[in-house]
């Protein structure tokens, strides 16, 4: 089974609609080791980026995952903007040309936009990160199998992933001027990424 | 929350239609995407020089946009980085050919939006180099965290680089330039009361009537202790020795001395803080050849100081006090 366009940009849709529901958590969690706006950013540019595939036309996942990229790129700020918007400009181009993704397409997306994460923060697994809800999500993935039980797993291992970064002592961003002080916090970064495979895979348990 | 504001969400763009009104007769104002920029932007054969940052430390960077300092300065969202399409255009407004310098504060926000933008110029066929600022000597174990932060530096920086592009200097002997300012300044900030961000609605943080923050950060970030408030002179001591003993600072060097108020501090207090900080130095044989006092890097309302030093040379010196025509700095 493949997710087409209508599924591919369903996930997008979800996501945006998750952080909109949750983005008081997401704030909360930014305050207390961050600075605070991580819940209103990503709701800001996600909602951006919904407006921005409804004006899209044509079946090509990849060009509407890099078009939601941009919009995340131009409008989210601080530094999940660009780490956000490097993910779904990667996945995007992975994806491009194609009207559908099965299993080693998605995932295939998801290595390409971790892979882009990775090298735009400069981050390591353990640095209390998103990386550490999407490096496992990737790895869930790449086992194959069936598109909705693969993205059922990685959208489970992002989770296990993020409830793991709270005794992490952060190593990157504003959270790491905290030192220890940061750690028995969960990182609402990594949080935001474990809605993003969650979503996924609602999207794509749902034929749209 | 009390603030001087109609709506959260229009607090940006209505400050930028403000610079727009008051000083519409040398500067431009973009808003989609949003950036300042000299009126008579770009210069043909000269460097182009930009900065970014969050919103709230103002003047920095939009004020100091001018002849002789920056070319184009994109704010973001208050305390926020602006996005990489805000510095692309400003990049494209003021490349006149001789490439574009990036003026970044060391923030992970600043630099990755900083480098995208980096890379989508360079696609378009414009050289760009950048220097990260970094001289907040609070942040001491910076081998596991993001770094030291950029700071009361920065001002500093910007002038002295725009005046050298302005005198016609190559991308490449600005770009030296600039990390070479960076390398001789050093930092440090405290808090006498946090700050609200408008779209937040609380105060950043708590500090008792009797407390301050030593080494805060200019978005309120922690710093390395908060104390019982001692008086202004042992505040500034205090300050000066974590500053002069990083580098460090040695008997017989000439510096710029730059005491700088976060937003809620008066003027009054400062000259209070510069007086001990020349005793200080006196002390240590070190020689204020040049100063700047007053608040030019802040944190929205927030009550507090913070102290730079840049150590001098005579090429410094000349171009610090090369003419300068911005709306918060203007000499010459």
């Amino acid at each position: 089974m493949s997710a087409g366009y209508g599924q591919v940009t369903d996930w997008v849709r979800r996501f945006a609609a998750e952080v909109g529901e949750r983005k008081g958590e997401l704030t909360k969690l930014d305050q207390a080791i961050g600075d605070g706006d991580h819940g209103s950013n990503m709701d800001r540019g996600l909602r951006k980026a919904v407006e921005k595939l409804d004006t899209l036309e044509g079946d090509d996942v990849g060009a509407a995952l890099k078009a939601v990229g941009m919009a995340l790129v131009s409008s989210v700020g601080g530094a999940g903007g660009p780490l956000y918007g490097t993910f779904f400009l990667q996945a995007g181009q992975s994806a491009a040309g194609s009207s559908e993704l099965d299993t080693d397409g998605f995932a295939a997306a998801v290595r390409a936009g971790v892979d882009g994460v990775r090298a735009r923060g400069k981050a390591e697994p353990g640095d209390k990160t998103m990386l550490d809800a999407l490096i496992p999500a990737a790895d869930a993935l790449a086992e194959g199998g069936d598109l909705v039980t693969a993205a059922e797993r990685a959208a489970d291992a992002a989770e296990e992933g993020m409830r793991a970064t709270i005794p992490l002592v952060a190593r990157k961003g504003r959270a790491s001027y905290l030192g220890d002080r940061s750690s028995g916090h969960q990182d609402p970064g990594a949080t935001s990424s474990a809605l993003m495979m969650r979503a996924a895979a609602q999207a794509f348990a749902n034929p749209s | 929350m009390k603030k001087l504001i109609n709506a959260t969400d229009d607090v940006v763009r209505e400050a930028l239609e403000g610079v727009e009104a008051a000083h519409g007769d040398r500067l431009k104002v973009s808003y989609e995407p949003a950036y300042v920029v000299r009126a008579d932007a770009p210069f043909k054969g000269k460097v182009g020089v930009i900065s970014g940052g969050g919103s709230g430390h103002e003047p920095m960077h939009g004020g100091f946009v001018g002849k002789g300092m920056l070319d184009a300065a994109c704010p973001g969202e208050v305390f926020t980085s602006p996005t990489p399409d805000q510095m692309l255009e400003a990049t494209k407004a003021v490349d006149g050919g001789a490439g574009v310098l990036h003026i970044v504060k060391n923030y992970t926000g600043d630099i990755l939006n900083f480098e995208m933008a980096a890379d989508l110029a360079k696609g378009e066929g414009i050289e760009v180099t950048s220097v990260v600022t970094n001289d907040d000597v609070a942040v001491q174990d910076s081998l596991y965290t993001a770094g030291r932060r950029g700071v009361g530096v920065t001002v500093l920086l910007e002038k002295i680089v725009g005046a050298a592009a302005e005198e016609g200097k190559s991308l490449a002997e600005i770009t030296e330039l600039a990390q070479r300012v960076n390398s001789e300044g050093r930092s440090m900030g405290m808090a006498l009361t946090s700050c609200t961000v408008p779209a937040a609605g609380e105060p950043t943080f708590q500090l008792g009537e009797d407390e301050m923050e030593i080494g805060i950060g200019i978005h309120g970030e922690p710093g390395r202790e908060r104390m019982p408030l001692e008086p202004a002179d042992q505040i500034t001591e205090r300050l000066a020795t974590a500053i002069v003993d990083d580098l460090p600072y040695r008997e017989g060097d000439q510096v710029l001395a730059f005491v700088n108020g976060l937003g809620g501090t008066p003027l009054l207090e400062l000259y209070i803080v510069y007086r001990a900080l020349k005793k200080f130095l006196d002390g240590r044989g070190i020689t204020i050849a040049r100063n700047l006092v007053g608040p030019y890097m802040t944190s929205l309302e927030m009550a507090g100081m913070s102290i730079t030093l840049l150590r001098l040379d005579d090429e410094l010196i000349r171009l610090w006090d090369a003419p300068v025509d911005t709306p918060a700095l203007r000499w010459g």
